[in-house]
C-alpha cells in the first residue's frame, strides 16, 4: 500500500464527515468576519480619536480658546472662530426652528397622509437631505448673494451691503441644509405624544391650535430641542456650504452685524491644514482647533442623544 | 346713520358674545393652518429653488454664445484636460468624472463590506452588551465633521499609507477613498442595521426551528428579507460619497490626472467646485462650468436618492405584508 492510496481511502471515509463540518466552518468564518468588520470600525474610530486627543489636548488651554490668531495664524488662539461659529449657528437656529417645527406640525397634525401635497412635501424633505453640501454652497452663492442680495442692494440704492458673503447668508444656507433634520426629529417627537391627549383636549372644547400649543408642543419640547441641537452640531461642522457664502480666511475683528463676514472653526481647520505657510508651527494649532471642534460637536450630540433617549423611554412607558 | 347701525349691530351682538369670539377664533385657526401649510411648502420650495438656481448658473454653458466659445458640451468631452486657468482654458470634464469614479469606487469597496458585515454582526451575532456599545461608536463616527476626517487623512493617514504602499504621491485616490469610506460607514451601517432589525423574529425562529444554524439563518433568511433595506443603505452611502466635498478636497491631492491607478492623485467634481469657486469671476465661463459641475452632482445624487427611496418603500411594504 502506497501512501497515496491510503490518503485516498482516508479521504473517502472522511468526506461525509467533512461535508457536515463544512457548514460550521463557513458559519464560524462568517460570524468571525462580521465581528472583524465591527472591530475594524471600532479600531478606526479609536485611532482617529486617540490621535487627535493625544496631539491636541496640550494645545487646548484657556488662552488658546480666548485669544485671536497671531503672526499669520502660526501662533495665538482661535477665539474669533469660536465666536463666529456660535453666531452662525444661533442665527441658523433662529431661522430654521419656526419653519422646521411648523412643517412637522403640519405633516403630523394637519395633513392627510395620502394627499398629493403631503407626499410631495415628504419627497422634498427626503431629497433635500440628500443634496450634497457643496451644492448648497453653490445655491447660497447663486440665490442668496447673487440674486436676493444684489436685488436688495439695487432696490435700496446701496452699494454692496447685502450682495456679498456674510454671516446672514451663510446661516440661511445652513438652515436650508438642516431643515430635514428638524422636521424629522419634531415629527418623531409628535408621534410620541399619545392620541389620548389630543382627544382629551379636543373633547374639552379646545381648538386644534389650542391643542397643539398647550398640549402637544410642551410634550414634544424635548424632541424639538433634540432636532435643534442635532442641527447645531451638524451646522458647526459643515464647511462646504459656508465657504462661499460668508466664512472668511482671516479677520482682524469680530463680526458685529449679520452682513459681516466671520471666521468659523471647521473652515479654520481647512485653512490651517491646507494653506499654512509654516507647517510645523501650525500643527499644534491645527490639532487644538480640531479637538475643540470635536469637543463642541460631541457635547452637542451627547446632549441630543440624552434628550432623545429620555423621549424614547417616555414613549415606551406609555405604550 | 351709519354710526347708528353700527351701534345697533354691536348692541345686538352683545347678548351673544360667543358667536363673535367663535368666528374670530375660527379665523385664527384658519390663518394658523395656512401658516403651517406654508412652512411645509418651504421644504418643496427649498428643493425647487436649489434646482432652479444651480441649473440657472449652468445655463450659459448651453445657451450663451460668448460662454460657449470657451466651454460647451462638445468641449467637455473632447479635451481630456482640466485646465480652467490660463490663456486658453481647457474645460474637459473627463478627468474629473474619472477622478470622482476612482475615489467613489475605493470608498465603496472599503465601506460596503465593512458596514454590511458589521450590521449583520450587530443585529444577528453580537451579544446585547456588545451591540449596545457598538451603537455609540457609530454615532461618534457619524458625528465627526467631514473636515476633521479630511484633516486626519491629509495629516496622518496619507503618511501611513505612503509608507505601506510606497506610492510616489502622498495624496492619492486610495487615501481619499479610504477616508471617504470612513465618512459613509455610519450611513450604510445604520440603514442596514435598521433593515435587519425590522425583519420579524418569527422568520428567524422558523429557520432555527428547522435546524438551520445562526449563520445560515442570517445569510439565507434575514439578509434576503432585508435586502431592499441593505440596497437602500448602499445607495444612500453612494450618493453621500459622490457629493462629499471636504474629505476629497483635502485628501486626494487635487491633480486632474487621467489614469486607472489608485496611487495617482485625483481631482473630483465636488473638490473642483470647492477649490475654484472662490477665485472665479461671477458670470465668467469658468463660473458657469462650476455650476454645471454642481448640476451634475445634484442630478446624480438626486437619482440615486430616489432609487434608495424606492427600495425603502419596497422593504416597508414587504415587512408589512409579512
Amino acid at each position: 500500500m502506497t501512501s497515496s492510496t491510503f490518503a485516498a481511502g482516508a479521504a473517502r471515509i472522511m468526506r461525509p464527515l467533512l461535508k457536515s463540518n463544512r457548514r460550521d466552518v463557513a458559519g464560524t468564518a462568517l460570524s468571525g468576519v462580521s465581528a472583524l468588520a465591527a472591530g475594524i470600525i471600532v479600531l478606526m474610530v479609536a485611532i482617529i480619536m486617540g490621535n487627535i486627543i493625544f496631539f491636541g489636548w496640550r494645545t487646548v488651554t484657556w488662552e488658546f480658546l480666548s485669544a485671536a490668531p497671531r503672526e499669520g495664524m502660526t501662533a495665538g488662539g482661535i477665539f474669533p472662530a469660536i465666536f463666529g461659529t456660535t453666531a452662525l449657528v444661533v442665527l441658523m437656529v433662529v431661522a430654521l426652528i419656526p419653519f422646521g417645527v411648523g412643517a412637522a406640525i403640519y405633516l403630523h397634525e394637519y395633513a392627510r397622509p395620502t394627499s398629493r401635497f403631503t407626499r410631495l412635501v415628504r419627497f422634498s424633505v427626503n431629497n433635500l437631505a440628500g443634496v450634497p453640501s457643496i451644492v448648497f454652497g453653490l445655491f447660497g452663492l447663486g440665490f442668496f448673494i447673487q440674486f436676493l442680495g444684489h436685488n436688495m442692494d439695487r432696490a435700496m440704492g446701496l452699494d454692496m451691503v447685502w450682495g456679498q458673503p456674510s454671516l446672514m447668508w451663510a446661516a440661511l444656507t445652513l438652515a436650508m441644509l438642516n431643515l430635514p433634520v428638524v422636521i424629522v426629529t419634531t415629527e418623531e417627537a409628535l408621534s410620541a405624544v399619545p392620541n389620548d391627549m389630543r382627544e382629551a383636549a379636543l373633547a374639552l372644547g379646545a381648538t386644534r391650535w389650542q391643542t397643539i400649543r398647550n398640549v402637544l408642543l410642551p410634550q414634544a419640547m424635548p424632541g424639538i430641542l433634540t432636532g435643534a441641537i442635532l442641527s447645531v452640531s451638524r451646522g458647526a461642522g459643515e464647511v462646504a456650504p459656508i465657504m462661499f457664502t460668508g466664512a472668511a480666511y482671516f479677520l482682524p475683528y469680530l463680526p458685529t452685524l449679520p452682513t459681516d463676514q466671520f471666521m468659523e472653526l471647521g473652515y479654520h481647520v481647512f485653512v490651517l491644514a491646507t494653506q499654512s505657510t509654516d507647517v510645523d508651527a501650525t500643527r499644534p494649532l491645527l490639532y487644538g482647533t480640531v479637538l475643540t471642534l470635536l469637543l463642541l460637536t460631541f457635547a452637542l450630540n451627547l446632549s441630543a442623544i440624552a434628550l432623545r433617549s429620555r423621549l424614547r423611554a417616555q414613549l415606551a412607558g406609555r405604550s | 346713520m351709519t354710526l347708528g347701525t353700527a351701534h345697533v349691530q354691536s348692541v345686538r351682538s352683545r347678548p351673544v358674545p360667543r358667536s363673535g369670539h367663535r368666528s374670530r377664533q375660527r379665523a385664527r385657526e384658519a390663518i394658523i393652518g395656512v401658516a403651517l401649510r406654508a412652512c411645509a411648502f418651504a421644504a418643496i420650495a427649498g428643493l425647487v429653488l436649489i434646482m432652479l438656481f444651480v441649473f440657472r448658473g449652468a445655463l450659459p454653458v448651453l445657451f450663451d454664445a460668448e460662454t460657449m466659445r470657451e466651454a460647451n458640451l462638445t468641449k467637455f468631452t473632447e479635451t481630456w484636460m482640466w485646465q480652467p486657468v490660463g490663456d486658453v482654458p481647457k474645460y474637459g470634464l473627463m478627468p474629473l468624472v474619472i477622478g470622482t469614479l476612482k475615489v467613489v469606487i475605493v470608498a465603496m469597496i472599503f465601506a460596503v463590506p465593512v458596514s454590511v458585515l458589521a450590521a449583520i454582526y450587530a443585529s444577528e451575532f453580537a451579544p446585547s452588551r456588545v451591540r449596545e456599545s457598538l451603537k455609540p461608536v457609530i454615532e461618534i463616527l457619524a458625528g465627526i465633521p467631514s473636515v476633521v476626517l479630511g484633516f486626519f487623512a491629509l495629516i496622518v493617514m496619507a503618511s501611513w499609507l505612503q509608507s505601506v504602499t510606497g506610492s510616489s504621491s502622498r495624496l492619492n485616490a486610495l487615501n481619499a477613498g479610504l477616508a471617504l469610506g470612513l465618512g459613509i460607514i455610519p450611513v450604510v451601517f445604520t440603514v442596514c442595521e435598521d433593515a435587519l432589525r425590522a425583519v420579524p423574529r418569527s422568520y428567524r425562529e422558523a429557520s432555527l426551528a428547522l435546524g438551520a444554524s445562526r449563520w445560515q439563518t442570517a445569510w439565507n433568511v434575514t439578509l434576503p428579507a432585508a435586502s431592499a433595506g441593505v440596497a437602500a443603505g448602499i445607495l444612500l452611502g453612494l450618493a453621500r460619497a459622490v457629493g462629499e466635498t471636504m474629505i476629497v478636497l483635502m485628501a486626494s491631492g487635487n491633480a486632474a490626472l487621467v489614469s486607472a491607478s489608485a496611487f495617482d492623485s485625483v481631482r473630483t467634481l465636488s473638490a473642483s467646485i470647492a477649490a475654484e469657486l472662490a477665485e472665479v469671476v461671477v458670470g465668467s465661463p469658468h463660473y458657469s462650468v462650476l455650476f454645471f459641475l454642481g448640476s451634475m452632482l445634484f442630478v446624480t445624487t438626486f437619482v440615486i436618492n430616489v432609487a434608495a427611496g424606492i427600495f425603502v418603500d419596497r422593504l416597508r411594504r414587504r415587512l408589512r405584508g409579512a
